[in-house]
């Protein structure tokens, strides 16, 4: 199976980068975009065809390695 | 007394510890090589400054999975002092041997430059020569030196004295202005709880001779190996 792991700041932390994007595409004119977040993207090929045992060894993977638990939340999709 | 330098793929300013420990106090210093699994009767460890593993995922991530961490785990649980430095306190974090994380400057710059810190405590081996709040000039260089952690943990950093440098102005006082990533608290360098593991931003291993623009992280040195001597430990 394949995971795919998004991986975000948490909304308490500030995201400079993700601020900066913001005010640019405002001064483009996208003054919808109320706001941006900045984050990474993982995809992983998993040695199962166990839904539940790809969530359970992405998510190991995503917490000991992939998102730091500190500044960092993520989430899981299956393929 | 030996110094241990850790080195890691991109570790940058392993010979900038190594001669201040080496040549500059003429003590003994080796570089350990991150797939060692022993650090050869070292008393003090530096973690330095540099890019470990090019700072892939996020800076210290991935170094905190090297081989040599075990060592430097039960180092610090044994109490050896422990300093980690720039890069070196991204690992110390990432490695959970210190609370919090260092988030991407501020303002995103890159920031090269003397800063002052303000002394806070001298109550760890590696301030224990300084006295509280003795200003030093330190050169930083980094990228991601914002220090962040929940509330809750800065708190509890401030309530029990493990917040160890400040970022602070000419006068000692702590502004905006002197911050130069955005660190909650002003933050530049803490312990753990038992005090023996010191991370900070500034690089006082660049800082410990007059034609580099400031002897001030000589402190840092010149402590480690009076509280070492105190324990008995000295033999070189």
């Amino acid at each position: 199976m394949r995971a795919r792991v998004f991986v975000t700041l948490k909304p308490s932390v500030f995201d400079p980068q993700g601020r900066t994007i913001a005010e640019s595409l405002h001064s483009m004119g996208f003054g919808k975009v109320a706001d941006v977040r900045q984050g990474k993207y993982f995809e992983l090929e998993l040695d199962t065809d166990s839904a539940d045992k790809a969530r359970a060894l992405a998510s190991e993977v995503a917490d000991k390695v992939l998102a730091n638990p500190v500044i960092e939340s993520y989430r899981i999709e299956l393929e | 007394m030996k110094f241990a330098v850790i080195v890691f793929p991109g570790s940058n300013c392993d010979h900038d510890a190594y001669h201040a420990a080496k040549h500059v106090l003429g003590h003994d210093a080796e570089f350990i090589w991150h797939k060692e699994t022993s650090l050869k009767g070292a008393d003090v460890v530096i973690l330095p400054g540099g890019f470990s593993y090019g700072d892939y995922l996020r800076t210290g991530a991935i170094a905190q999975f090297s081989p040599v961490m075990t060592a430097v785990k039960a180092f610090a649980a044994a109490g050896g002092p422990l300093l980690g430095i720039c890069n070196g306190f991204q690992v110390l974090c990432e490695s959970r041997l210190l609370p919090g994380a260092l988030l991407r400057n501020r303002d995103l710059k890159f920031h090269c430059e003397h800063v002052r810190v303000r002394v806070e405590r001298t109550d760890t081996p590696f301030t224990l020569h300084a006295s509280v709040g003795q200003i030093l000039s330190l050169p930083v260089a980094h990228g991601e030196g914002n220090y962040f952690a929940d509330a809750d943990t800065v708190e509890r950093l401030e309530a029990s004295g493990r917040v160890i440098f400040r970022y602070c102005d000419a006068s000692g006082q702590v502004t905006e202005a002197a911050n130069p990533n955005g660190s909650l608290n002003a933050i530049a360098g803490i312990c753990n709880e038992t005090r023996n593991v010191v991370g900070l931003m500034p690089h006082p291993e660049r800082a410990c001779e007059s034609p580099l623009g400031s002897k001030d992280g000589l402190v840092l040195f010149d402590s480690v190996v009076a509280s070492l001597a105190a324990k008995g430990a000295l033999t070189a």
